[in-house]
């Protein structure tokens, strides 16, 4: 098995896959890749499963180095890599060499970018995922993210390198896009007509205190029209909730899995990998659709995402 | 509380009913219409689509223990006889979160298949209920909001100690973060509404209450629920057959301890 040394460890890297699904009963939510999509692509660039885990860095990029070589692949946003002072392209296979040394910087575009190696960054899974949630320090490497000095273990690679790139369709398809798509959430008649007016013709702005759990928005305030009240219950991942003071909270994959404050919209499945790319300072609209199109929306997401034509050779 | 509730419930359909022609922008094909009556266990049942690939069943507007029976023999029966698309749910007071795989089912599909499941809730054998014990040192360091709470209903923090402790509480559910358990019913005499700006961090153990509820939470993070004890107990451990102290529906009392036998228990 090789190794990673973690020289620096950026701002907040964390050891992500597609997170665990199915324990909502005991209170754990799914956590995972904030953008699976770009973890999903990463991760077939090398040629491990999907759901492989790897490593999610937020804005600020670490320096890693590989004393034994690696098969690796950098995805989502744009940190500036450069392998041995050489710079390298995102979504594409890279072959380090034995002694390589990884340095990424600070983002030039979206919040995260994916560092996926063949074979997988191995940690003990937690219910069965490899997925860290800060808050509660549980899954992935201790249960925190990485520190300088950190020794990440790689699963073996067993297959020869080969040239592989993304195709030009579908990084086009994921292309920063100013609007969130959403369907009405489960309060969403509890706001006055002018609210919900407002929610939709308004553009929010994701403030500084947005994490993995959730994405605080700034501007147009929303009321209700029917306050307080409400009966804790589940919740749903992107659901848009809005809290007394009326600027709405987009609710994401470290979310608690149950709260109290309502819920005006809920982000379509087919954009959340964009909300993972979200940074502070971003500006973001609403536009609402019914859930037979955010449906259609998911399934043609899919139906690209497994296209013979996605994995260039 | 429950007046309010009630009260509020009632405000709450005069305005969706109000709300929907009001509404331009509101598109029929997402309305959905409320079901129709059928059997005991199903009156009152009601489905609201919470996003593309959940679907929320409600049993009511209420806090009460019958409501949340149906939500635990709903979960039960979903948890012995799984829905093939159906990948996670989020038991609540009074209503159940089904999140599914919209590539595999729609809502309708769905909502049909889970009001055949609410057909056969009064014949759900629940687990049996399994009696908790929470020792729990109150006040000083580790509760305090305890002086607050009893002053403001006029008692002594001692009296607040023996009246958190005199009540045998239900498990509504797990939910928040992992191993919280939502305890009810707080004794209507100690129902004490949220700090009005939330703590940076409430500590791992930490005992608190938030109107007529109560609950210690497992890890240590940012809460604002009053905070009136701690206990040694963990209550989440991943290391654990049973990773949370508490499972849903079981009974759960607090005992008074020192902070000698606190510390004793926290070692051991």
């Amino acid at each position: 098995m090789s190794i990673i040394h973690v020289k620096t460890p950026g701002l907040l890297t964390t050891v992500q896959d597609l997170g665990r699904e199915g324990f909502g009963p005991i209170g754990v939510s799914p956590s995972g890749a904030a953008d699976p999509i770009s973890l999903r692509l990463g991760n077939r660039l090398v040629a491990n499963a999907e759901s492989a885990a790897g490593l999610e860095m937020t804005l600020l990029g670490g320096t890693f180095l590989f004393l034994e070589g690696a098969i690796l692949a950098l995805t989502g946003s744009d940190f500036g890599a450069t392998l041995d002072g050489a710079s390298i392209d995102l979504w594409k296979s890279v072959h380090v060499q034995p002694g390589g040394t990884l340095r990424l910087g600070a983002t030039r575009s979206g919040a995260r970018c994916y560092l996926c190696v063949q074979g997988g960054i191995v940690v003990t899974p937690f219910l069965g995922s490899g997925s860290t949630q800060i808050l509660t320090g549980l899954g992935g490497f201790e249960g925190r993210s990485l520190r300088k000095g950190d020794v990440l273990h790689i699963g073996s690679a067993t297959r020869s390198f080969r040239k592989k790139t993304i195709s030009p369709q579908v990084l086009k398809y994921l292309s920063p896009h100013k609007v969130l798509r959403v369907t009405p959430g489960p309060q969403m008649d509890w706001f006055s007509e002018s609210s919900r007016r407002a929610f939709y013709a308004g553009t929010y702005r994701v403030s500084e205190q947005s994490n993995r759990m959730g994405l605080r928005l700034k501007g147009t305030r929303v009321s209700q029209s029917a306050g307080g009240g409400m009966i804790t219950e589940g919740i749903s991942l992107g659901a848009v909730q809005v809290p007394p003071g009326g600027l709405p909270i987009i609710l994401f994959v470290d979310q608690p899995t149950t709260g109290g404050y309502p819920k005006i919209a809920n982000v379509i499945s087919a954009d959340l990998h964009r909300v993972g790319q979200l940074r502070p300072g971003d500006e973001i609209q609403f536009e609402q659709v019914t859930l037979e199109i955010a449906r259609s929306l998911l399934i043609e997401q899919e139906k690209l995402l497994a296209s013979a034509g996605l994995i260039l050779e | 509380m429950f007046a309010t509730l009630r009260e509020f419930t009632r405000s709450v359909h005069q305005t969706r009913v109000e709300a929907v022609p009001r509404y331009p922008e509101w598109n029929p094909a997402v309305l959905y219409t409320f079901p129709k009556m059928r059997t005991p266990m199903t009156d009152g049942a009601r489905f609201q689509p919470a996003s593309d690939q959940s679907l929320l069943v409600y049993f009511g507007q209420q806090i009460t223990l019958d409501a949340n029976q149906r939500v635990r023999k709903l979960l039960r029966l979903l948890e012995l006889e799984p829905v093939a698309g159906i990948r996670n749910l989020h038991p609540a007071y009074c209503s159940l979160l089904v999140n599914f795989d919209a590539l595999k089912s729609s809502h309708s599909e769905l909502e049909t298949i889970l009001r055949g499941y609410l057909d056969r809730l009064e014949a759900v054998r629940l687990p049996e209920q399994q009696k908790r014990e929470i020792p729990a040192c109150y006040g000083g360091e580790f509760g305090p909001d305890l002086n607050e709470v009893a002053a403001l209903h006029g008692m002594t923090p001692a009296q607040a100690i023996e009246l958190h402790a005199s009540v045998t509480y239900v498990v509504y559910f797990l939910g928040f973060v992992p191993g919280f358990a939502y305890l009810g019913e707080l004794p209507e005499a100690l129902a004490t509404p949220r700090l009005a700006t939330p703590r940076r961090r409430a500590p791992s153990g930490s005992v608190g209450i938030a109107g007529n509820q109560t609950g210690v939470y497992p890890f240590a993070m940012p809460g604002g629920w009053r905070l009136i004890g701690r206990t040694p107990i963990a209550m989440f451990r991943p290391d654990r057959n049973n990773m949370s102290f508490l499972s849903i529906g079981d009974r759960v009392r607090f005992t008074p301890i020192s902070s000698a036998r606190f510390a004793a228990l926290e070692n051991a």
